[in-house]
Order: structure tokens, then sequence, then C-alpha cells
């Protein structure tokens, strides 16, 4: 069974149409990235995706069962990272979690969950005195506290410092296997890169491509992309014949030792693709 | 050096930024980079030590300094209720050569929400506009403070230009940043901070060369045999046109490689210099226990 | 990179009162905006004014509107300069306006100054109002001691605003909204607004600057009278003591 299958999603806000007519699929177990610019609908599928927005049109099954009509049972098995722990600052963290995991039938244990996002040393800390990653650390655990099938992750690593955004990554390489199924949104396509399964770009509400990181748009029979150092400034080109290109900067005093020529990195292929959508 | 209560948040730190270069303040949170920046942008008083921004102090010379300087907070720091428009023009009357707002409005692509206020904005929109508004005076420093956080990926790539329109232009720009390709890709200098202390300082050039180059990949049209240019070095064929290339791996003997390679038409589709990037190099320096002494000895003054 | 160089350096402070005078109306605008805050600035004033002024509900010596009048106006003056600003101003610190600010060629006098101007022209429109009103039921004030009036009035907008930023300066938003609110309700009730308060004498005047002020504008108005010196001289510490302390107190985040 799919964790998620969407057929013709179709959403419309006071004339503007947000959504036009999304297909998607995503398998069990999977790591799924949807990408795309601000106001490109991302949100609005996401939202609809987890029940909390109705849509206009489309059929839409997550865990087999229809977002708008799903019950208590079925919330019970989807977990939503949210970015605000702002209302419960008062509580430490271990209050928190045990708070919300007392909402699930078959919690995991408190502590275990704060160690899983590393935060064992601030479990008894309240949540106002901690930093804003360490903040993000907190929704991640309450997001997986209830044992969730499907997590929904959205801009996970916003702020976070490199050190922080690596353990994470580790942690959600550690959720996926064990099974659980990841939607997630980013604007950093490393971190796509890093994680996904597979992923999607939406751009003005349609999906413009989909595919593996390594496929995504046609990336792996891309042409090759160049780069140097060149006074101070890096220069960029993706010639027709690299080898030609290689011949002429040896002739001139270009930085060889920064020269390297790649296929386009996934972000390169990202911004090719929304770029010829517009 | 500063001080929060107990905590050292900054301890003994040197650091010259040079005029008309992007320098780049990395280190993970909590290393100290946010408190220097309050010290730099006259919001704090140093505990130690002496801090001079256009040769001037930050707090004394407040007044002096701020017309001459750009700052980015991080956060928030607008009047909820007002247009990004009404925002822009209040700050663009405080300058006595302000930029055209109009003209700033469209360059950070702010145009349709002249009229939208500021708490409606989205954050990458409310990002922008705080750029705008460190921009809009004309000076001759800006304090970007992660100027790129909340942005998606197009308009993280327009800031980027921006920013070495900036320096192009002859501004000088500190700035901090979590992403290291945005470091490697603007900053003239890198300071990496950790603990509250100076890791390293240099450019990236200096810091990624710290570890040499000693192997070359390149894939290209396989059965290539290397002739005598090539002598001094090893060149393997590890598989059917991949080969890789050690010894002593300087400009010259790249030149001499890459020259070989074009000269016997080899349809080159791959070359990789296997050194570090400032994400090695970074993610090294803060995960290891603090060694005595930073990368670069170089102890300057904190001066401008 | 070839460019045009339009962001070559071209640092300056535009000239101070273009400034100031910018960021008056900015500040004018704002408040006019959230219309429903100068409402409830008016709403409390205008209620205690038809309330104990025309009816007979409180214990009022004498001429009712004369009394009762006068100590609206002040109380007006009290809940726009002290109250409203303390709370405004404590949110802008969170929200990182005040820090915006800092940053910006504005300087913390101008801030100060601009604040304080945007707050007097607000009062100016507001006190005319209640006064008009005052008229319209029966008020007869009389105008020969105006001058004295307006003096003592801008004295204690100046102690108010100096306290309002004192506060939003030293404590969280939260807790300045609770102080703001409280020490506003205090003086209400014992300032001998609605009714004659305890007679505090001199004493009274100078630990309640919303008395004096009141009691101030009551000679100057109903009365007719000259305002006495300790009124002035309780009206002037405050409002020096207040500004003095807001000027040193007074942080951008």
């Amino acid at each position: 069974m799919t964790a998620i299958d969407v057929t013709g999603l179709r959403k419309t806000y006071r004339g503007h149409e947000a959504v036009r007519g999304i297909d998607l699929a995503v398998a069990r177990g999977e790591v799924f990235a949807l990408l795309g610019p601000n106001g490109a609908g991302k949100t609005t599928t996401v939202e609809i995706l987890e029940g909390h927005r109705r849509r206009d049109g489309g059929e839409v099954r997550v865990l087999g069962d229809d977002p708008a009509t799903g019950g208590r049972a079925w919330r019970a098995r989807i977990g939503i990272v949210l970015q605000d722990t702002e209302d419960a600052a008062d509580l430490t963290v271990r209050e928190m979690v045990r708070h919300v995991a007392g909402l699930y039938p078959d919690p995991r244990p408190a502590d275990e969950v704060i160690e899983l996002v590393g935060l064992t040393e601030k479990s008894a800390s309240r949540i106002r005195t901690l930093s804003g990653g360490q903040r993000r650390r907190v929704d991640v655990a309450l997001g997986i506290v209830g044992r969730p099938e499907l997590l929904f992750l959205d801009e996970p690593t916003t702020g976070f410092d490199p050190q922080a955004r690596r353990q994470f990554w580790d942690l959600i390489r550690a959720l996926a296997a064990e099974g659980v199924t990841i939607l997630l949104t980013t604007h950093y396509l490393d971190e796509a890169e890093a994680l996904a399964d597979r992923l999607a770009v939406l751009v003005d509400g349609r999906i413009a491509a989909e595919g593996t990181p390594a496929t995504l748009g046609g990336r792996a029979a891309a042409g090759a992309k160049v780069s140097w150092r060149e006074n101070g400034s890096t220069r960029t080109e993706w010639p027709a014949d690299p080898t030609d290109l290689i011949r002429k900067l040896v002739a001139t005093d270009a930085d060889l030792t920064s020269l390297t020529v790649t296929r386009p990195t996934l972000e390169d292929t990202y911004l090719t693709l929304i770029g010829a959508e517009k | 050096m500063v001080r929060y209560g107990a905590t050292t948040a900054v301890d003994g730190v040197s650091l010259t930024a040079r005029a008309g270069r992007v320098l780049a303040l990395l280190g993970n949170n909590g290393a100290g980079k946010t408190s220097l920046l309050q010290v730099c942008e006259g919001f704090r008083r140093a505990d130690g030590g002496r801090v001079r921004v256009l040769g001037l102090d930050p707090m004394d010379d407040h007044d002096a300094l701020m017309p001459r300087v750009g700052i980015m907070l991080q956060a928030g720091g607008v009047y909820p209720w007002a247009t990004a428009g009404e925002i822009l023009r209040l700050f663009a009357s405080f300058a006595a050569r302000p930029l055209e707002v109009d003209m700033l409005l469209d360059r950070l692509g702010l145009r349709r929400f002249e009229r939208t206020r500021w708490r409606r904005l989205s954050g990458g929109e409310q990002q922008r506009l705080g750029l705008a508004v460190a921009l809009v005076g004309r000076p001759e420093l800006v304090f970007l403070d992660e100027p790129t956080a909340g942005m998606d990926t197009e308009a993280r790539h327009t800031t980027w230009r921006l920013i070495e329109q900036l320096r192009a232009d002859g501004v000088s720009v500190l700035l901090t940043t979590h992403l290291l390709d945005e470091a490697e890709r603007l900053a003239d200098d890198v300071v990496i901070m950790r603990s509250g202390v100076v890791a390293a300082t240099g450019t990236p050039a200096e810091l990624t060369a710290a570890a040499g180059i000693d192997l070359l990949e390149v894939r290209a049209r396989p059965g290539l045999r290397p002739d005598a240019r090539l002598a001094h070095l090893e060149v393997t064929e590890t598989a059917p046109g991949e080969y890789a290339v050690a010894g002593a791996l300087d400009t010259a003997a790249i030149a001499a490689v890459l020259g070989w390679f074009a000269s016997v038409d080899a349809q080159v589709t791959a070359v990789n210099t296997c050194r570090r990037t400032l994400e090695d190099v970074y993610l090294a320096l803060t995960a290891q226990p603090l060694s005595t002494q930073p990368l670069s000895t170089q102890e300057t003054g904190a001066r401008r | 990179m070839t460019t045009d160089g339009t962001f070559a350096p071209a640092p300056g402070r535009a000239p101070m009162r273009a400034i100031l005078r910018r960021q008056v109306r900015m500040e004018l605008t704002l408040t006019a905006r959230r219309g429903e805050a100068v409402v409830l600035a008016m709403g409390v004033p205008l209620l205690v004014l038809l309330g104990a002024g025309l009816t007979h509900a409180t214990n009022v010596p004498g001429d009712r509107l004369g009394f009762v009048v006068p100590g609206v106006l002040a109380l007006t003056v009290m809940s726009t300069a002290f109250t409203g600003q303390a709370i405004t101003t404590g949110y802008e610190r969170s929200y990182g306006v005040l820090k915006r600010l800092g940053a910006s060629p504005l300087t913390r006098p101008g801030l100060l100054f601009a604040k304080t101007a945007a707050v007097l022209g607000l009062i100016v429109v507001q006190l005319i109002v209640l006064a008009l009103v005052g008229v319209a039921v029966g008020w007869r004030p009389h105008l020969g001691e105006l001058p004295s009036a307006v003096g003592v009035t801008v004295l204690a907008a100046a102690a108010y605003s100096g306290l309002a930023l004192l506060l939003a300066s030293v404590l969280k938003p939260e807790t300045t909204t609770a102080a703001a609110t409280l020490i506003y309700v205090m003086m209400l009730a014992a300032g001998g607004i609605m009714f004659a308060a305890p007679d505090l004498g001199t004493a009274g005047w100078f630990l309640l600057p919303l008395a004096a002020h009141a009691e101030a504008l009551r000679d100057a108005l109903t009365r007719d009278e000259p305002i006495p010196l300790p009124i002035w001289l309780s009206l002037a510490a405050w409002a020096a003591v207040c500004v003095t302390a807001a000027a040193r107190k007074f942080r951008w985040e």
C-alpha cells in the first residue's frame, strides 16, 4: 500500500488557483522531498495531506484514509513537526513530551524520544530557555513520540548550524531506517540530496518534475559544469566541449587547483527547472 | 571579550575586516558570533578588549557611526502594521543620499509587496526587506546576519548576486551564515569561531589548501597512455575511463596534466581535485576538541 | 564583475528636522491605524465625564461638571502619555522595532523627542474633543488662565512620557502592560477624578501627579485662579526626574 496517494488535487483561494491538479505517490518507508519556490503551493498541498485544509478537487489517500474525514485513530498514526513551541514556553522539555505522548495510544517513552533528538542534557530545562535549534528538536520529538507511520517535516533545519543539520539528518535517516515514511519540504538542495529517496518540484501549483536526486530533470544526462576561481571570484560555465575549455584555461593563468568539472548539482538542476517554468 | 553573567561568550577574539572585502563569520550557534556582532553594532559594550568599526567606537560614537553602516538584523525589527513601502521610505528619509526606494524594491523582488503590511509578509520577504533597509542609506559597511535564512533557492541566489555587486561597488561586508556554500562563494576572508574563540582565519583558498591536493581524478576516454610530460606524476587508470593522478600537484603540475588531456582530445567529462571544501574544514574544526593554536596564527588587533 | 556603481558608498545623515518629522508622522500614522487603541483611550475618559459629570452616582463637591471635566482631561493625558505609550513601547521593544531604529541614523534623543511630540499631538486632539463634549453638556470653563493650564499639561505629559519609556525599558512587555494598567487604575481611584478624594493636602499633590494635574486644571479652568506654586513644583519635579531617568535607562532592546 502506498503511504500517500494523490490524484488531480486542486485548491483555489479567493480566485487564485494555488494547486492545479497534482498527482503524487509516496511509497511506504520512503523519504520524499517536496521542493519549489515560495508560493508554489507546497504548504497548501502539505496542509491538505495533513488534514488541516479542505481541498477543492481530486482524490487523496493518506495511509489509506481520506484526510478530510480522518478520525482520531488516523491522526494518531501521523506525526507532524510544527514550527511553534511558543505557547508551551513554561513547560520543561520532558513535561511537554510526556504531555503530547499522553495523546497517543502507544507512544514511545519520553526519555527515549528526548535522547533520539539529542536533548537529554536539557530534558529538565524549560522550553523558553532553549535556543532556536533546540526548540526545533523539541518539535521533532513531539512529532515522533506517537510512533507515527508517516511524518511531515516542514523546512526542518532552517536556522540550524552545520553541525546541527548533520545531526538532524542522521536522526531522519535513523527514523527512515525504522520504516517511517517521511514527507519533507525544504529549500536546501543539499538536504534534499542527502535525505530524499525521491523528490518532486512544485511550480505554480503544478508538478514540474519528479524523480530521484540523481535523475531529476534529466540531471544524469546533462552536460558538464566547469567551475574555477579567477581573480577571487568563482566562474562557472556549461561548455559543450569541456576538454576544449580546459585547453583554453590551461593557457591562461586561471587557478587550476580549484578547477572542477562535474555534472550539474541538484541545485543547478532545480534552478534550471524553475527557471524554465516561468 | 563579552560576558553574560558567568558565561564568557566571547573570549579574547581578535579580528580584522579589511575594507572593500566580504568577511564571513562562521561558527555553530553559541560560538559567540552574535555577541561579537552585537558589540560591533554598538548594542552591547565589550567587557574587555577594544573595538573599532570604521575607526569609531560603536557605543561611544554610536550616533556618528550609524549613518555609515547598514545593519541587517536577524529577525523582526519592523513595525508590524506598516507596509513594506512605508518602512523603506521611512529609513530612506533618515539618510542624506538614499538609494531610490523603487529601484531597491525592484532589485529585491519586493515591488508587489509595497502596499503589504509587514506582518503579512513571508519570512523570506521580511528578510529581503530587512536587507533593503540596511542598504538604503548607501553605507560603507554592512553587517548581514544570516542574510539568506528563510529564503527560497532563487531568492538566495539573487541575494548572492546582490552581495557580489556590493563588493564590486566598494562596500565592505561582514556576514554571518550557516551555509558553507554561501561562505565559499562570497567570502574573501573567513573567520571560524568556536566556543568564544577564533578557531581559524584565512581566505577560503588558504583554509582549504592547508591540506594540499594530493589526488586528481579525471574521467575521460578510456585507454589513454600518459607521455613524458607527466613522468614525474603517477597516473593510473583505476577503471576504464577513470584516471587517478597522484604526486606533487601544484598549479604547474595540474596545468601539465590538464594540458596533456586536452592535447590528446580526451573527451573529459569530469575533473575532481580532491581537496577539502570549506565545509570539510569547518566540520573538522567545530567537531574536534580545541587544539591550542588556531589554524592561522595571524594575530591582528580588532581594528578597522 | 562589471557594475554601474549603484551601491557605491555615499553615507550620511539627513537633516535632523526632516528625520524627526518623518518619525513623528510614522508614529501618528501607526497609532491611527490601531484605531481601537485610540478609541479606548478616549472611551474611559468619556464614560467618566458623562457618568460622573451628569449623574449623581458619585460624591462630588459643588459644581459637578466643573469638578469632573478638568479631572477627565487630566486623566486623558495620563492614559495616553503614560499607559498607552508604555504598552506600545514595550511591544515595540519586543518586536525589535526599537533596535531597528537604534541601528539607524535616528539617534536616541531623536526617538525620545519624536515619541513625545507624537504623543503631545495626540493629546491635543483628544483634549479638544473632550473639552467640546464637556461644553456641550454644560461645562463653562474660564479661559483667563489657559496658558497656565497648557503649561502644567505639558509638564504632566513629559512626566508621564518619561515614566512610560522608563517602564518599557526596564520591564518585559507583559509586565509593562500589567504595571502600567495597575498604576493607572490606582491613580484613578485615589486621584480625585470621579469623586472627591480624601484631602491629602500638599503632600497628595507631590505623590500623585494625576491629582496635582487635575487640581491645577480645576483652578485654572473652572475657578479661574492661578495655579498654586506647590503644584507647579510637583509637576516640574516629576517631569525632570522621569525624563532624566528615561534618557539614562532607555535601551534599544
